[in-house]
């Protein structure tokens, strides 16, 4: 059917009297949802977001297979001797990176969707407050699993041959995304807290950057000047690149994956928490 | 007096120096089409979102069927549903998709929220645009969708921040229409306006606020009787049969008849006492009487007070766009 003649026909719409009052005498609703329930609708309306705008994916492609690309061949020949020699040290990290990077759009998309009529109805709605943002990060951890998969398969493309063998790197990408999400709590306080699309970025870059490239991801620290090496050794993208790394390649480090789990759980009860206070009051 | 569904007292909301909120007492009986009329940036909007617990008040109390706003916001949230202003729809997702949303968030199951969504797309008239996302919808369409969102669940109080501003007068009717539909099954509706004959022709009682604060309130004809019922203007073929005509009318209609700056035109101020049936009467009784004296007139019109109006006879100054604060 044309736009126009579904115009024509909502032009010519009468209210129904019967109709409208059999629709409000149904009206009653059942039990309110879980927590659990209300989060994954929200996750079911990114979900269709990106049904309607797949172009939103192109982020989560490009992006990644870019850094993988640009890193292997820039550095490889000069710090490892050898392009597949490095990409063995280096692909952990990259994925680290680029995961951790993507987590910025979570601010932006908060700071653009909240500002939107739609968050008004969200917000009167008798449910679990923190469920529409909960639920986002669901659909947000979908890019980072993408964006994860696009990596590991250019690395495998380029000679990426991990020595975890298929656990070791399922459960490194679960302990990125798992640590991704706890992450992206800090862009949703950020998303609130300033005003435009704008200034959230210009947050994210600056906190982003320093994050992951002063950081184990490129050079082991050992090769650094002592005061760098002192921030690198308490980044904790540094750790969380330990642990993948050590994961990937068939080392697990314990301490590790322990130091990454406590620091989702701090960054979840610090920010979340923020995040909260700055919903409620919006 | 019946039960009161929304009661406010010295209601303030403040944003830096400007007082957007500034003292505001309501009381909405239950079961009845509340008006708010003011102008742009009167304070319409914000007064509306501290009522469905998306603002804080700074000042001042609010009571929706006796639960506080800021203390009991959770029992408020179970009872009310808002349309605002802009959109309060998803626009990137389709009509069915939005109400399977909000089904969905109000506790139905996947196939319960289809059904009902089905039933309320067809109640409203847009069936066909179900599976067309809502940017793609008319004004009139969004406003239909958006209080379809509104009634999945029927609440108690239905708040319509400026429902039909921007909309075609066919789609206007259609919205007053399921107003009063909604209303006659018990649901309070509390609505916003810039219009002077939207309250009126709706709202059981008006408030009318004007910089954050009520400047009158009342039924509409009380609001009526103290602003005048309207005027009726008068354009004639010759401008020299005005003072005649000046003379006519001001024996029909009283001394509120006046010559416009237009010479082949006059405005005769109705008095504010009469109801709309005693102005018309009046009003073609001046017409005839005008006939009747060899006058020949072009054009007769009877008007409602415009919100312009309403500020002049309430306040000193029109309804002008209140300053934003710096
Ligand atoms: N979030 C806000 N921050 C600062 N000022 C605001 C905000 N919302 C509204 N205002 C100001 O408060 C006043 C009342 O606005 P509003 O309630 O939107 O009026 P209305 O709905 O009657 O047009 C205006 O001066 C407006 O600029
Ligand atoms: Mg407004």
């Amino acid at each position: 059917m044309t736009a126009a003649a579904t115009e024509e026909k909502a032009a010519t719409y009468t209210p129904a009297v019967e109709s409208l009052n059999a629709v409000l005498a149904a009206g009653q609703a059942p039990p309110r949802p879980s927590a659990w329930s209300a989060s994954v609708t929200f996750g079911w309306r990114a979900l269709l977001k990106i049904k309607h705008v797949p172009e939103q994916l192109a982020d989560v492609t490009a992006f990644p297979i870019m850094m993988t690309l640009m890193f292997t061949y820039l550095f490889g020949g000069a710090l490892a001797g050898s392009v597949t020699e490095y990409l063995q040290f280096l692909l952990p990290g990259i994925m680290v990176t680029s995961v951790v990077m993507i987590t910025m759009y979570t601010g932006v998309g908060v700071n653009t969707d909240i500002e939107k009529g739609v968050f008004d109805r969200f917000r009167t709605l008798p449910i679990w407050r923190p469920a529409a943002l909960v639920g986002a990060l669901f659909g947000d951890v979908l890019r980072y699993v993408t964006a994860g998969a696009v990596i590991l398969v250019v690395g495998l493309i380029l000679g990426f041959r991990p020595e975890g063998g298929v656990g070791g790197v399922l459960i490194a990408m679960v302990l990125l995304i798992v640590f991704s999400f706890a992450f992206s709590w800090i862009w949703t306080m950020f998303g609130l807290l300033l005003r435009s699309e704008k200034s959230v970025m210009g947050v994210s870059m600056m906190v982003l950057f320093p994050l992951t490239f002063l950081s184990n991801v490129f050079v082991e620290p050992e090769t650094m000047p002592g005061w760098l090496r002192a921030f690198v050794e308490v980044n904790p993208i540094t750790h969380l690149v330990a642990a993948t790394r050590g994961l990937m390649q068939g080392n697990p480090d314990a301490g590790e994956i322990t130091w990454v789990l406590v620091s989702s759980a701090v960054l979840v009860a610090v920010f979340g928490t923020l995040t909260m206070r700055l919903y409620n009051r919006k | 007096m019946s039960e009161l569904a929304i009661e406010t007292a010295g209601l303030v909301k403040v944003f830096g120096d400007n007082r957007a909120v500034d003292g505001i007492d309501l009381a909405v009986p239950a079961g009845t089409v509340y008006g708010v009329l003011g102008p742009n940036g009167a304070g319409k909007t914000t007064a509306v979102r501290m009522l469905a617990t998306l603002l804080r008040p700074d000042g001042g109390e609010a009571r929706v069927f006796g639960h506080d706003v800021l203390r009991e916001a959770d029992a408020v949230r179970q009872r009310v549903s808002l349309t605002g202003q802009y959109a309060s729809v998803d626009e990137d997702l389709t009509g069915t998709e939005n109400l399977v949303l909000i089904g969905r968030l109000l506790g139905h199951r996947k196939p319960a929220a289809r059904e009902r969504s089905a039933q309320l797309l067809a109640a409203f008239g847009l069936t066909d645009a179900a599976d067309r996302q809502v940017k793609n919808y008319s004004g009139g369409m969004r406003r239909r969708i958006d209080i379809a969102a509104s009634i999945l669940k029927t609440p108690d109080v239905l708040f319509l921040d400026e429902p039909t501003t921007g909309l075609d007068p066919r789609s206007r009717n259609q919205v007053w229409d399921i107003v009063r539909i909604i209303v006659a099954q018990g649901t309070t509706v509390l609505l916003t306006t810039q219009y002077l004959d939207e309250a009126d022709q709706l709202a059981s009682r008006i408030a009318v606020i004007d910089r954050g604060k009520v400047i009158a309130e009342g039924t509409p004809g009380e609001l009526k009787a103290s602003v005048g019922a309207g005027a009726v203007h008068v354009r004639l073929r010759d401008a020299s049969q005005r003072p005649a005509a000046l003379e006519v009318l001001t024996k029909i209609l009283g001394p509120g008849v006046k010559p416009d700056a237009d010479p082949v035109a006059l405005t005769a101020q109705l008095s504010g006492e009469d109801s709309d049936r005693e102005a018309a009467e009046q009003a073609s009784r001046a017409l005839a009487e005008l006939a009747a004296v060899g006058i020949t007139v072009d054009n007769f019109a009877l008007g409602q007070p415009t919100l312009d109006e309403v500020f002049l006879a309430l306040t000193d100054h029109p309804a002008t766009e209140k300053e934003v604060a710096a």
